[in-house]
């Protein structure tokens, strides 16, 4: 496979770009494997890299019902940020953002990483108090975020409308600078491109319809619809579907998906230069690089697989920013689509071993799992290679929720991740 | 938008009257024995989350105000049953041969 660079783009460019090697094959599936990796999101694709990477296991498949990177992480918002409240969530997203950092150079591939700002806005007294302590509670774990009085954020972003009359009035925000967007096809593509060059099998439309346990309980492989593939080791990364994969292998899981929708206007001119955040009227927006207006709108109340969502979440979401931004009360949508997302009571990740020898999982990610994307997936590589936790993703257990040592962002964070 | 019939108002009305109360027929356990923390852990937090019909409980909140229970279809959102509180469950093949 060829080595992007200004020189390869430069020759291919001069040869009519008709020589360009496909970037991973589309490969078989071999009767066994060290380790198989169910879903082939950025979780999954990025575990099967850093297995090859750093731990030197390229016996690997990566299987997925669909192609590469068309669940949650071909759906999302693409929004990365690290001001978790708990210390726990700090260092486990922060990690993250470190790899964030230089992950095009090393995956040779742009994910167009943009540290373009994460605003989060305050509209009433407990919004500012609440952000407040996680602003304090981020520096003392090293994290950036700082406090921005309302004529400040308005500075940071003009669209911004911070007037005293507005329906939601903007008190201050706080702003993570690091934080921003990233372009979220890239990821997958890159993390599998990367992988399959150490030689890592990605097998697309291929969907796992059981986890297979020999007589001792470890686990020996997975039936797929192209037969049963053996396996020393098999971890599920399935997002909404991990319930149904799971159960499979007589795991039971502390989850629930939703459908969360999200939304794209036509693409205009550069307007909005960071992303904004309001957790209280629950609107999230952002500008690509294409020009349009990226929306995130929230999770429907019923649990479901329809990939769909209903329209009055839109509507309400909407509704929201165009209170918070009347310059884009005349944009016109022109998607809409949903995903499925795998929620925790704790709305914390799932992330290490289970019950079952040689079975890990990957889960629990809720409404924000593509920030993390390169952070778990170092983890979940290094769960699998070591067969013990990392420091990092040591406090995410399954075993919280029987021991009761949640991780409770879901009150930290009370909606949008 | 979800219709969904409320059986005490015997009325079928869009999803914003109702409020969505979690997988139905999830029994707490007896606390006059001593319960388990796997036990509580399965009460509080182990959920079915099943991908077709699932049990589960709504509220008619702008309504009646009253709990009822229902069987819906994850995949298709579909409902094939809305019934009352203490009711007993209905078998799912019975609720499968009627909806053909």
């Amino acid at each position: 496979m060829t080595h992007f660079s200004a020189l390869s783009l430069l020759k291919n460019a001069l040869t009519g770009n008709k020589n360009w090697a496909p970037q991973w094959p589309d490969s078989q599936p071999k009767a066994e494997y060290d380790v198989i990796i169910v879903g082939a999101g950025g979780h999954g694709l990025g575990a099967a890299y850093y297995l090859a990477k750093e731990h030197g296991i390229t016996n690997v498949a990566v299987i997925d019902k669909g192609w590469l990177g068309g669940g949650n992480t071909g759906r999302n918002t693409t929004i990365i940020r690290s001001n978790y409240l708990y210390d726990e969530s700090a260092r486990l997203y922060d990690h993250a953002l470190d790899l964030w950092d230089g992950l095009s150079q090393d995956l040779n591939y742009n994910v167009m990483y943009s540290k373009r700002g994460v605003l989060m806005l305050a509209h009433n007294v407990h919004d500012v108090q609440s952000f407040k302590r996680h602003i304090h509670s981020n520096r003392l774990n090293g994290v950036d975020n700082r406090w921005l009085s309302a004529q400040e954020a308005r500075e940071f972003c003009p669209p911004l409308d911070i007037s005293p009359t507005a329906r939601f009035p903007v008190l201050g925000a706080a702003l993570q600078n690091r934080a921003g967007t990233a372009r979220h096809d890239a990821v997958a593509w890159g993390y599998a491109r990367a992988a399959a060059m150490r030689g890592v099998d990605i097998i697309q439309n291929c969907p796992v319809t059981a986890i297979r346990r020999g007589p001792d309980g470890h686990v020996t492989g997975v039936e797929t619809a192209r037969g049963f593939i053996g396996a020393k080791k098999v971890a599920v990364s399935a997002a909404g579907h991990t319930s149904v994969v799971m159960d499979t292998a007589g795991v039971r899981l502390p989850l629930e998906s939703y459908p969360l929708q999200a939304l794209v206007s036509e693409p205009v001119k550069p307007v909005l230069p960071c992303v904004v955040m309001s957790n209280t009227v629950h609107a999230y927006i952002s500008q690509s690089d294409k020009g349009e207006l990226v929306i995130g709108s929230g999770t429907d109340q019923y649990t479901s697989y329809s990939q769909r969502g209903g329209l009055p979440l839109i509507e309400h979401t909407v509704a929201a920013i165009c209170e918070i931004f009347p310059i884009f009360n005349r944009m016109r949508m022109l998607r809409k689509w949903g995903g499925i997302v795998d929620v925790t009571p704790d709305r914390s990740a799932i992330l290490g071993k289970t019950p079952v020898p040689g079975l890990y999982v990957n889960c629990g990610w809720g409404t924000g799992g593509f920030k993390a994307t390169p952070g778990a997936a170092h983890m979940l590589a290094w769960t699998v290679a070591k067969d013990e936790p990392h420091a990092i993703n040591a406090p995410f257990t399954l075993e919280r929720f029987g021991t009761g040592r949640l991780i409770d962002e879901a009150a930290a964070a009370a909606v949008a991740h | 938008m979800l219709l969904i019939h409320c059986p005490y108002c015997a009325q079928t009305l869009p999803e914003l009257e109702f409020t969505y109360a979690g997988e139905a027929h999830i029994a707490r356990p007896d606390a006059s024995s001593p319960v388990s923390d796997e036990e509580w852990r399965n009460f509080l937090f182990i959920r079915t989350n099943v991908k077709g019909p699932h049990y589960e409980r709504w509220r008619h909140s702008h309504g009646c105000g009253r709990f009822f229970n229902a069987v819906r279809d994850t995949v298709s959102d579909r409902f094939l049953i809305t019934y009352k509180a203490g009711e007993k469950r209905p078998e799912l093949s019975d609720l499968l041969e009627k909806s053909k």
